[in-house]
């Protein structure tokens, strides 16, 4: 057999495209609400932190520094197999969906904070002296400062968290890896597994182009 | 004589280290007040206990006869009487000069956004910069993000005026239009509290000027006394170093 026939089988790709494609749809549904749920968590926890109440800190840090250590897999595995034993079972895809946020809410949560803190603390004092409240000079002066910073690395890390959705496959999750290694092993034919790729590529180049461009958007004039 | 600042026995430590000594400073309504001593004092420590950026370990503080230390006050209402200037000039910029004099006008003293740029932009027109409204502070000169600074505290119209150094990170040149600004000011009315090294700007314009050494004021008098002939051994120590320069 010739390489194309082997790697780009257009009987084969034909045949499993629909599969693929439903499992383009899974990952993007799962990719989705990792992201906003995700991120979302992060920042909630970033302005916990900047209340500095103690214990409140700590805690973050401790949940932080947990998810950051734990490999995703693990985590998936954890919700999926041990969450049963206290009579709650999550489906794969529900599984894989809250470990994989868990994961971004930890380091986004980091980068948000690491923005937060980078704010000259002239700023605050500027703001406060106006008569500003907390949460005001947070919100109008503190945050969009901080924003502008996090961007960058936010996107890499939402981009290399939500790749992990292929581990779904793991839990038996019907995302784009989960369908095309069933289609290699049901045709004999690692074809399938080009589509996925194909498919990956697809889903997240416009991603990081999209993170450029926020990036230079919110670079402001010097 | 109406006292428009009026702090008593202002004790202030960092930890183990005891910056104000028991500072007793009482300004009058118009007044202009010259703080000036060496580094580590407490110049900008005290003046900093008075908007309570730095919250004082003992001592009482009214301004404008609200007492700033009362858990009852509202300290964000009661800082909007009080404008600060900072050496750092300290300007958003993520905002232009209009956006960085409007915001706490919108958001504190509730102005409407039509009302707050109509005040804003009176504010930067006295401060001679009505013209560059639109720019941002990396846009503008050191001198002219000064002057938006004290724009954005003027606009309030606070009742009083402090100035933490607004000259010392500038370059010699753009020094004159700041102190061009603060005279203007002098000459509208505004009591001011400057932290500041300008004695030429000290002379023209100071009622007294006080010297801290230490975490204490050792003496104060109008600014020809100070000068010419200061009665400590400190103070003239200082005052001949400075004018040296």
């Amino acid at each position: 057999m010739s390489f194309t026939e082997t790697f780009f089988n257009g009987r084969v790709m034909l045949k499993y495209l629909p599969d693929i494609l439903s499992g383009v749809v899974v990952t993007i549904e799962l990719a989705l609400l990792i992201i906003v749920t995700g991120i979302a968590a992060g920042l909630a926890l970033a302005l916990l932190r900047s209340l500095g109440v103690r214990p409140l800190n700590w805690l973050i840090i401790f949940i932080v520094d947990l998810f950051r250590s734990l490999p995703p897999l693990v985590i998936i595995v954890l919700i999926y197999f041990g969450l049963p034993s206290v009579n709650l079972s999550p489906s794969g895809f529900v599984s894989t969906w809250l470990s994989l946020a868990f994961v971004l809410m930890a380091f986004s949560e980091e980068i948000f904070w690491a923005g937060i803190t980078s704010v000259a603390r002239g700023q605050w004092e500027a703001a406060r002296s106006t008569g500003l409240s907390f949460g005001q000079t947070l919100m109008s002066v503190v945050l969009p400062q901080a924003f502008r910073l996090t961007i960058p690395p936010l996107t890499n890390r939402t981009i290399a968290i939500t790749k992990g959705t292929a581990l779904g496959t793991v839990v038996a999750v019907t995302e784009i890896l989960g369908q095309a290694s069933s289609a290699v092993s049901n045709s004999y034919n690692p074809s399938p597994l080009m589509m996925g790729a194909a498919a990956y590529l697809v889903l997240f180049l416009p991603v990081v182009v999209a993170g450029r461009w926020i990036e230079t958007r919110f670079a402001w004039k010097r | 004589m109406q006292l428009t600042v009026d702090a008593r026995g202002i004790h202030k430590h960092f930890g183990a280290l005891h910056v104000l000594k028991g500072v007793d400073l009482a300004v009058a309504e118009r007044e202009l007040v010259f703080v000036i001593g060496p580094s580590g004092s407490g110049k900008s420590t005290l003046l900093r206990c008075l908007n309570r950026l730095e919250e004082p370990s003992s001592g009482r503080v009214v301004v404008d006869g609200i007492d700033m230390l009362d858990p009852r006050t509202d300290i964000n209402h009661a800082r909007q009487r009080i404008g600060m200037v900072f050496q750092s000039f300290n300007l958003y910029p993520h905002m232009t000069a209009l956006g960085n004099v409007t915001l706490a006008l919108r958001k504190v003293a509730g102005k409407s956004r039509a009302q707050a740029e109509a005040l804003g932009l009176a504010a930067l027109d006295r401060v001679g910069l009505a013209d560059r409204a639109g720019h941002t502070p990396g846009q503008l000169s050191g001198g002219q993000q000064q002057r938006v600074a004290i724009a954005r505290a003027i606009a309030l119209e606070p009742r009083v005026m402090l100035f933490d150094e607004p000259t010392s990170a500038l370059d010699p040149e753009l020094v004159g239009s700041v102190l061009e600004v603060m005279r203007s000011l002098r000459e509208s009315g505004m009591t001011m509290i400057v932290v500041s090294h300008e004695m030429g700007f000290a002379r023209n314009a100071a009622d007294r000027v006080v010297f801290m050494d230490e975490g204490a004021i050792v003496e104060q008098g109008p600014p020809a006394a100070i000068f010419e002939s200061p009665t400590h051994e400190r103070t003239r120590t200082f005052v001949g170093q400075i004018q040296r320069h």
